[in-house]
């Protein structure tokens, strides 16, 4: 880890043990922004770690941001931290800048797509988005779509777009985890800002699915600590359960789907900096996506009734990866997703692909 | 309680250069072997294959140069075995020789037993088999009963090994003896020693595996006398020792490339073009390679380091070997196919012998129950 990494990971994680409390998560279930917390990371740095100094951001690169993403979902952090991170990314990649406050990520289907037209000397937003994350609540939305004449690059002649939140049409909708998951209707929406940058179509559900994925790595090392801490003081038998091995073998199983979604997502980060996250992005969110249905399954099971009630706060991790798993990209979409480009490629570039540099 | 850490590792540029050299070898070496024969990988045993890579100098590559060796890093060497491993390679040999024998005499050996056994370990030569499990002794390590007595400048060993792979076409084996009757504390009083296999006292019997192939063996001591200055390492000793050879072995890449040669026939099965279903199966046999890679050199990071990584090197073996044997089952449950043996496609032979090769791969070097035993511990629960 760099010196950066380190630092925002020890910052982050200490704000998030301060801040991010059972009541705080609760109250943003209802609906409450947790303000203080927001500004906090926004005074501390943490919610623009690539964007340049001279910008107001980090100056880091994606494998300082993972920290990050990664206690964010730790924490159970409720807000927008990881789509604000893409989104100031995004911005930078069409050289445009970062405005503060609260940002999201639009569309985040693959099939979905916006459409940007010219307006005298700027540019309209077109076309609808579905679930968008936290889509009421953020100051802009950052789109990636498809630009009237914009010339074709390598990356698919798309185009990235600052729009006010204010300017859309939204339908409010939340997850399983109650973060909100708005739609959000543009019919003409006029942008703050466009340029052209060099991004595939889905660069959206690309860029999301590898945060959600650091995001479920945190919350599967949250399910670990809080089994093996439970396990360790619930006491049946006369005997705390830590002592069968009918615990111990499961929670031994978890550690290892725990360390296997860890690795996943990290090295998905790193890819990002190499520009060629695609494939090793797939392989994250299928890894922690497998990893999150079997480890809140442990995690449930070993701490058993009490953990399925709304006061323990077990829940806050497995709703999310309940949720998570399927953002932007379920685990069978990304596994075809990467299967496809695997069977193209013929059995004999499978190794020499999987130990490129 | 801690989360165990895994942190990413780049190889070094020279471990890059190497592996493009290994490819070349492995190329020649190798040609158009049928899958049914690479899915033999270290369980194959070829003399002539491990003689060519001795004469590379890749054996040992890792030792001293006065004992032959290269003296080269540790993520060289994983370098060397991925590729042999991904390829197939017949490295069944020299295996334990040169993975699991020298390096016990290179920590606990004598600088005679070094300079006698290692330089014919490095040409591909001399081949090692491994005595540690009993009848009545096998997750149980510490309960064996083979009694090596001492008795003239020397011991005299009595008693049974099973499962010794390879026992009847290697020249010795580490063998664990007791050399104590130690009350209530069976970990004591333990003792490695090297055993010429051809002793008078040595009965060498195989023991059939379900497929029909003979690797195992069943080795009999009865009066076979060892020599004082083939003890390895201090006598009652014998304990630390072998849970160090253990742990070093466990987080290697032959712990989760075992099917990858179905897993390159069932691509090849399915074409370029595949159906939805086979497309995903595919891309997450794929996801566990890829992530498995990374963990198994993450650990082999923290060992050229100098680092102690024997907690992480089990979760490494049990999400490993979990995966290499899952490999059949996900291929039985995408398609209509019967496994084979003699006839069918090279996807049906495959099939046909990792099937009944996957049992083993969670019993080999420590069970699974033994490993998440281990995991469990580091988590604090034990």
């Amino acid at each position: 880890m760099s010196d950066l990494g380190r630092l925002l990971s020890d910052t982050v994680t200490r704000l998030f043990n301060d801040l991010v409390t059972k009541e705080l998560i609760e109250s943003a279930e209802k609906g409450v922004w947790p303000d203080k917390l927001w500004r906090a990371l926004e005074e501390g740095g943490l919610t623009l770690p690539l964007v340049s100094e001279s910008s107001g951001g980090a100056g880091g690169v994606w494998a300082d941001a993972h920290t990050v993403v990664r206690a964010a979902g730790k924490h159970a952090a409720p807000l927008p931290l990881a789509e604000t991170i893409v989104a100031g990314w995004l911005l930078g990649q069409a050289g445009l800048d970062v405005p503060l406050g609260p940002l999201t990520i639009a569309p985040g289907h693959r099939d979905e797509r916006l459409r940007l037209e010219r307006a005298g000397s700027g540019w309209r937003l077109h076309g609808t988005a579905a679930r968008v994350p936290w889509g009421a609540a953020v100051g802009h939305v950052v789109v990636v779509a498809e630009g009237e004449g914009a010339t074709p690059t390598a990356g698919g002649g798309t185009m990235v777009a600052l729009v006010a939140r204010g300017a859309a049409a939204v339908t409010a909708d939340r997850n399983l985890a109650l973060e909100p998951r708005d739609t959000l209707a543009f019919d003409g929406a006029p942008a703050e800002a466009a340029a052209p940058a060099r991004l595939a179509a889905d660069a959206v559900a690309l860029y999301g699915a590898m945060v959600r994925s650091a995001q479920m790595a945190g919350a599967l090392e949250s399910l670990l600590e809080q089994s093996v801490r439970y396990a360790t003081e619930r006491k049946q038998f006369g005997r705390p359960i830590g002592n069968f091995q009918a615990i111990q073998h499961n929670l031994a199983l978890l550690a290892g789907h725990v360390a296997a979604a860890g690795i996943a997502a990290e090295q998905a980060f790193v890819a990002a900096d190499r520009g060629e996250p695609r494939l090793p992005v797939a392989a994250a969110k299928v890894r922690a996506g497998e990893a999150a249905g079997l480890g809140a399954g442990i995690a449930h099971q070993v701490h058993g009734a009490i953990g399925f009630t709304y006061e323990h706060s077990l829940h806050f991790a497995t709703r999310r990866l309940w949720s998570w798993r399927a953002e932007f990209g379920s685990e069978s979409q990304w596994a075809q997703a990467l299967g496809r480009t695997v069977a193209a490629r013929g059995a004999e570039r499978l190794w020499p692909d999987l130990t490129a540099r | 309680m801690s989360v165990f850490h895994f942190e990413l590792r780049d190889l070094p540029p020279e471990a890059e250069a190497f592996r493009d050299e290994v490819r070349a070898f492995l190329r020649e070496t190798m040609g158009t072997r049928a899958p049914v024969r690479r899915a033999r990988s270290w369980g194959g045993f070829d003399p002539e294959f491990s003689k060519r890579l001795g004469a590379r100098g890749w054996i040992g590559l890792t030792w001293p140069k006065r004992y032959g060796g290269q003296e080269r890093s540790f993520l060289e060497r994983y370098v060397l075995l991925e590729e042999l491993l991904a390829a197939g390679a017949p490295a069944g040999a020299h295996w334990v020789a040169e993975r699991q024998s020298g390096p016990l005499l290179l920590r606990f050996g004598t600088e005679a037993q070094r300079e006698r056994f290692l330089p014919a370990i490095v040409r591909g030569e001399s081949y090692f088999a491994i005595g540690m499990s009993e009848p009545d002794s096998g997750s149980d390590l510490a309960s064996i009963r083979t009694r090596a007595m001492r008795k003239d400048g020397g011991y005299v060993v009595n008693g049974t090994k099973v499962w010794t792979s390879n026992a009847h076409r290697s020249q010795h084996a580490i063998a664990l003896f007791r050399t104590a009757v130690v009350p209530d504390k069976k970990h004591e009083g333990l003792s490695q020693f090297l055993v010429d296999l051809r002793s008078p006292g040595v009965t060498i019997r195989p023991i059939i595996d379900l497929a029909g192939s003979h690797h195992f063996n069943e080795v009999v001591f009865q009066d076979v006398f060892v020599p004082e200055d083939m003890r390895v390492g201090g006598e009652g000793d014998g304990w630390k020792q072998v849970t160090t050879e253990l742990a070093f072995e466990r987080s290697g890449p032959e712990r989760y490339l075992s099917s990858i040669a179905l897993i390159l026939a069932l691509i090849d099965h399915v074409g370029a073009d595949p159906d939805p279903r086979a497309a995903e199966v595919v891309g997450r046999l794929a996801t566990q390679l890829m992530t498995l890679r990374q963990m198994s050199l993450s650990v082999a990071g923290m060992l050229q380091a100098g680092q102690n990584p024997n907690l992480e090197a089990a979760v490494v073996k049990d999400v490993g070997t979990t995966f290499e044997q899952s490999v059949p089952e996900v291929v039985h449950a995408l398609m209509d196919l019967e496994p084979t043996i003699d006839s069918g496609s090279d996807l049906q032979q495959t099939l046909g012998y990792l099937v009944q090769r996957a049992p083993s791969f969670s019993l080999r070097g420590g069970t699974r129950e033994v490993l998440r035993g281990i995991i469990a511990r580091g988590l604090g629960l034990r």
